[in-house]
């Protein structure tokens, strides 16, 4: 049996939802994980999408947050304001699932600009969206995204939602009521936050993967609990001959 | 008031040049043809606000509609990139776009203020982000009760409001359900307001859940069949998702834009 880097990642992802949570889902990635899990080992979870649809499920998978057969399926179908204010602002919602064009050491998380001049932008990304509040007041967060060195910075170009900040108590200062990013999800394997420094950290590798040149290390000098990899997969999986190469 | 017009005279009407004007749908219910009415009537220097920027407001940032953009997340939904948007922020093409960027809470707010006559809105967001510092319409405020520091934000009063619905009666009054985004607010916020409708019926069947505006709170009510499409009207159509991925190919080259403008809309730029 072999797999891709994406599907691997998506149901890493998956296996992360418990069943009965409540789920703010974003588009994409995000939102095939979603519905992978609750098609598997959790059947009671809650999809929440922005588009105000509570409780959607979907049995074909939609293309966008507010795809016809999300409104046809949910428990709920609420204005947009509501959603906002009064389901993700008081905290009734137990894991916001975020992806991200650059994520720092922090768990910062960038999604509007590449490049230093916010102006005069390298390029110009569609923006926040509804994360910068998913980001803040979800009971935790779950990024997915794929490992490589432009996506892995030391610090991104632009704040779009806060992780941690620049470091431990910056969360607890900012007045942000959810615990944060607890998982990084990617291609390569899970980053979770140290509990002391709040810097993410490689704390397992995905099955299959052999040690290579590009071990499975985030850029600069991020820390990894394991750089190397477990024992040889007797098939190789697919992203080990075709996959991007990174660090 | 709730005047049932063509789609023409409606757009004459409403939307001349300079004018602040918020086309809304999330997703579900945009009024597509109602931009493309904009372009071919050749309207400029528009502040367009939107709180999902998509496929028609990128036709209409490539059409030179827009010198300025309200928003929070301009993508196209599910597919990546609005090149055109991006172009005109990234290059001025085909002229420079200055841009208003927020949340989509805090623009949900602005809207909320701005249909409940009050000048700002409070909400607990946008603290520790760099959309601060970039944003002049995102202010931090103290609760008098609490002296708990949260953010404001602005009304947002455009003046004219455009959304779509599936419904209308000849008397105006507009029934719309399925993802009802920001429509209502939007509306009750502009100065003045078109809704675009699938069909205009003798009378409106009652719907659970449904959302009705009345006559006397829109300007205009114009009967657009398929005025939503690529985007849906539920019970009418279904999302056109082909035409979303199709749009990224024509809108990454400025020449296949601008044969589509003109193929499409008529329009030689």
């Amino acid at each position: 049996m072999s797999w891709t880097a994406d599907e691997m990642m998506t149901v890493a992802a998956a296996r992360a939802l418990r069943d009965g949570a409540r789920c703010f889902v974003g588009i994409g990635r995000p939102s095939t994980a979603a519905n992978l899990a609750r098609r598997t080992h959790a059947p009671n979870l809650v999809l929440i999408y922005e588009s105000g649809t509570i409780g959607a499920k979907p049995d074909t998978l939609p293309l966008s947050i507010g795809d016809g057969v999300l409104a046809e399926t949910a428990d709920a179908v609420v204005p947009v304001p509501e959603i906002f204010n009064y389901w993700l602002q008081p905290g009734r919602i137990d894991v916001g699932f975020l992806g991200a064009a650059q994520i720092d050491r922090y768990g910062n998380i960038n999604t509007t600009v590449i490049g230093d001049d916010y102006r005069d932008p390298r390029v110009r990304l569609p923006g926040a969206g509804g994360a910068p509040e998913i980001a803040a007041s979800c009971r935790e967060v779950i990024v997915i995204v794929k490992q490589s060195p432009r996506a892995f910075v030391e610090r991104v170009d632009f704040v779009t939602s806060v992780g941690y900040g620049s470091g431990p108590g910056d969360r607890a200062k900012l007045g942000l009521t959810g615990r944060g990013p607890v998982l990084v999800i990617t291609d390569l394997g899970v980053l979770e936050p140290d509990p002391e420094t709040a810097e993410l950290t490689l704390t397992q590798v995905h099955p299959g993967l052999i040690q290579t040149r590009r071990a499975p290390r985030p850029a600069g000098s991020w820390r990894s609990r394991r750089t190397c990899a477990p024992r040889r997969h007797p098939r190789r999986a697919n992203w080990q001959r075709s996959g991007p190469s990174t660090v | 008031m709730g005047d049932i017009t063509s789609l023409r005279e409606a757009i004459a009407d409403l939307v001349y040049d300079g004018a602040t004007v918020a086309l809304e749908g999330f997703t579900h219910l945009i009024p597509v043809a109602a931009g493309h009415e904009i372009i071919r009537q050749g309207r400029r220097d528009l502040t367009l606000v939107r709180m999902t920027p998509d496929i028609v407001y990128d036709q209409m940032i490539g059409a030179e509609c827009a010198r300025k953009l309200v928003f929070s997340w301009a993508g196209n939904p599910g597919v990546g990139s609005l090149h055109r948007f991006r172009d005109a922020v990234q290059n001025g093409w085909p002229r420079p776009l200055e841009i208003e960027e927020h949340s989509h809470a805090g623009m949900a707010n602005r809207y909320v203020a701005g249909a409940s006559g009050l000048p700002f809105a409070v909400l607990r967001g946008y603290v520790g982000t760099d959309l601060v510092e970039q944003t002049a319409t995102i202010k931090p405020i103290t609760c008098p009760f609490t002296g708990e520091v949260l953010t404001a934000v602005p009304a947002l009063n455009p003046d004219v409001g455009i959304v779509h619905a599936q419904r209308a009666d000849r008397a105006g009054n507009v029934q719309m359900w399925g993802i009802t985004g920001v429509h209502k607010e939007v509306v009750l916020a502009s100065r003045r307001s078109l809704v675009t409708v699938e069909e205009i019926v003798d009378e409106l069947d009652p719907r659970p859940g449904a959302v009705i505006l009345p006559g006397w709170a829109i300007t205009y009510v114009a009967e657009v069949p398929g005025g939503a499409h690529p985007s849906y009207a539920m019970g009418y159509s279904e999302r056109d998702n082909d035409y979303y991925q199709a749009w990224d190919a024509i809108s990454r080259d400025r020449s296949a834009f601008t044969e589509w403008l003109s193929s499409h809309i008529g329009i030689t730029a």
